[in-house]
């Protein structure tokens, strides 16, 4: 078959698969640090508007304001991650926030500045900007850096030789061509995975969710299938949100000092303390189950002017929550109700990811991984991606200096287009959404979505353990119409090893660490005595099993 | 959430090597049919990033909610400048909200 597949091989000294934040980002540091190497972004978008960051951004959620230091930075990610993250990744981010933040001002991204010029806070580590067209900044920014973008070829495994990644192959978003893209060095910045779990609402509004649901987690996928090792994956992400627009609520809770309040009208989160932002999300559910929902957060008291700005921040960042204010003839000053999300596996806000050292060096000689796909630091947020950029830049260009190009052998390349191509072949088979659907399904009801209220136990995690077996066979049936349908076809069968991966972790942790995002119903309780620690797997493709690790908490000494 | 996008007024960008919103859908939605404009392949695989809206040079594109999250009548557009854009929010009414936000410093 390959025969009738035109191939496309470049060379580049540096590959960037994903030119989202983390990307691009790391695109324009290596060409800065060294402009006589040859760095290539491999996107399967436009980096235009691609990924994470399309619609834009109304605040940068990881910043040291004045009185914030890299240690209170850490202290507070750990306590709101029930004390587990890897203090040396969340602390080398910590370090890098301030710096990136100014170059992306630079760069011509409006952050908003009191009368003094000093930047508007949002919260402790909060700024508020003006970020509708973040995107396009940053990706001018790569582009001006002399890297060639190539657009429109999306990823589908790495190329690896002795045990080194040494490229990737991609598909031909828009000519159907197969790429071979031979490197020295890579970075995987693929972002995190949506669409893995049902999502909120159904049909015409399905892709009416909060993460791209366009971040299908590729890059963990290739990731799993290459054997990194991977962490966190059990940490899922459940946002609070505001209901049916799924519009994050941050704007309103910091931006605008709105609390939770039940349909009593309690501030119920008082109860609570000091609550972590997994807490709030469990206090909402329980204020539900108690018969006390729906839910809201109480803006009642906006004033007209506060009510405007805050239109203007959602259009800088989710145009629909203006939309609904309209459709419903209502102003930013009714309460909001607020609800979960569908699950994320998302390593810039929980912690699902590569596991990396300080460099963002994987497990994998050869592959770097920042970003949303890297795991180990919740928390990072826009700026964080950007210094894991700019930290998995730097490492592969001392890398790439020893190394030489070389490329697969025929016969593997071969294999691969065997399986990225496959669904043109089969007919009468299943069109790339209803597996979707079937993984969704299987997902929300034996590995806790929001429609088994995220609760998670181990008799049902093994029915999802045996349905993802069985949805891998199906996969082999899927069919494709033409390149647009192929790449929802891999994005799907992406997706089941990514559950696959995320179903083992969830049954490995016997305890309850991050209510709402890992709630063991037969172990309830945090148990710090023995689970104070990391959970990683490892996938081998020869018994297609996959082999859990333990790994242990280093707390950084101050 | 999706898009209604204007025959009349879309041109599918002619004399563009690809049209704007055809290159910026960060999920290869958009194509131009037979006829030369702009359409979605298919409303429900939208996310509501606007990026679209924002990109056509001729405000051919607006957004609305699906029924089940709204779905009233409010639309939205977007005109986009070098320093800033300009949005255009109708209400089901026919009310007209315009914000004009700063989007860019120009150095
Ligand atoms: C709705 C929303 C609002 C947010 N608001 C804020 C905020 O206000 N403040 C803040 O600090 N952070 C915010 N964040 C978080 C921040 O945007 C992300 O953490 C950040 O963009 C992640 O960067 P990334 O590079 O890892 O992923 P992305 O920026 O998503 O980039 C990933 C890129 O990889 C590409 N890609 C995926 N698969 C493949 C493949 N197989 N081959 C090639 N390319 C591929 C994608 O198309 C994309 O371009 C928000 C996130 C979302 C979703």
């Amino acid at each position: 078959m390959s025969d009738k597949i035109s191939k496309v091989v470049i060379d580049t000294d540096l590959l960037i698969i994903g030119g989202g934040a983390a990307g691009c980002y790391a695109a324009v540091v290596a060409k800065e640090t060294n402009p006589s190497i040859d760095v290539t972004i491999m996107e399967k978008a436009h980096i235009e508007r691609s990924g994470c960051l399309a619609a834009g951004i109304n605040a940068i959620n990881a910043y040291l304001n004045p009185g914030e230091t890299s240690e209170t930075f850490l202290e507070y990610v750990k306590k709101d991650s029930s004390g587990l993250v890897r203090d040396d990744l969340v602390y080398t981010i910590a370090e890098g926030l301030n710096e990136v933040t100014r170059k992306v001002e630079s760069w011509g991204l409006p952050i908003l500045k009191d009368e003094e010029g000093n930047y508007v806070a949002r919260g402790k580590r909060s700024i508020r900007i003006n970020g509708e067209r973040f995107k396009p900044i940053i990706a001018r920014a790569a582009l001006q850096s002399g890297t060639r973008i190539l657009n429109r070829v999306a990823a589908t495994n790495y190329i690896v030789v002795d045990n080194r990644v040494v490229g990737a192959y991609g598909l031909g978003v828009r000519d159907g061509k197969f790429y071979i893209i031979r490197a020295k060095g890579v970075i995987c910045a693929t972002g995190g995975a949506a669409g893995i779990y049902r999502p909120n609402n159904d049909g015409s509004a399905s892709h009416k969710m909060w993460y791209s649901p366009f971040n299908t987690g590729t890059g963990y996928a290739m990731g799993i299938r290459a054997g990194a090792e991977m962490t966190g994956f059990e940490m899922r992400f459940i946002a609070l949100r505001v209901k049916d627009t799924i519009a994050p609520t941050g704007t309103l809770a910091q931006g605008v000092s709105a609390p939770q309040i039940n349909a009593k009208g309690e501030k119920y989160l008082q109860r609570w303390g000091k609550a972590t932002t997994p807490q709030r999300l469990q206090a909402t559910l329980e204020e539900n189950q108690a018969g006390r929902g729906p839910c809201y957060l109480d803006t009642s008291h906006l004033t007209p002017q506060q009510a405007n700005s805050l239109k203007e921040a959602y259009l800088n960042m989710c145009p629909g929550m203006v939309l609904a204010w309209a459709d419903y003839g209502v102003e930013p000053n009714k309460p909001l109700e607020i609800g979960g999300s569908e699950p994320y596996i998302v390593g810039g806000h929980t912690q699902s990811g590569y596991w990396v050292d300080i460099h963002r060096r994987t497990t994998l000689a050869g592959l770097y991984a920042a970003g949303d796909v890297a795991g180990g630091s919740p928390k990072k947020y826009v700026t964080g991606c950007f210094v894991e950029g700019k930290l998995a830049a730097q490492a592969a260009l001392e890398y790439i200096k020893g190394v030489e190009l070389t490329g697969p052998s025929p016969e593997e390349a071969e294999m691969e287009i065997r399986r990225v191509f496959a669904p043109l072949r089969v007919e009468q088979g299943f069109l790339p959404t209803e597996l979707e659907e079937a993984l969704q399904k299987l997902m929300d009801e034996y590995a806790g979505g929001i429609g088994s209220g995220y609760l998670l136990n181990e008799e049902k995690l093994l029915i999802a353990r045996e349905k993802l077996v069985a949805l891998k066979e199906q996969a082999h049936q899927l069919t494709a119409r033409d390149s647009h349908d192929l790449v929802l076809a891999h994005e799907v069968i992406d997706r089941i090893d990514v559950a696959r991966v995320l179903v083992e972790h969830l049954l490995h942790r016997k305890e309850t660490r991050w209510p709402c995002y890992q709630t063991r119903t037969d172990f309830p309780q945090r148990d710090d005595e023995n689970w104070l620690k990391f959970v990683n797997s490892v996938y081998d493709p020869v018994n297609d099993g996959i082999r859990m690790v333990e790994r242990e908490l280093i707390v950084l000494s101050s | 959430m999706s898009i209604k996008i204007n025959e009349t007024v879309c041109n599918g960008c002619g004399g563009a090597e690809e049209s704007f919103c055809v290159r910026v859908c960060p999920g290869d939605l958009l194509k131009l049919s037979a006829g030369g404009k702009a359409a979605i392949r298919d409303p429900r695989d939208c996310w509501d990033c606007a990026a679209c809206v924002k990109a056509c040079p001729r405000q051919a594109i607006e957004m609305y909610l699906p029924a089940q999250i709204g779905g009233r009548g409010a639309t939205l557009k977007a005109k986009t400048g070098r320093d800033k854009i300009i949005w255009t929010l109708k209400h089901p009414e026919g009310r007209e909200e315009v914000f004009e936000i700063e989007a860019e410093k120009v150095i």
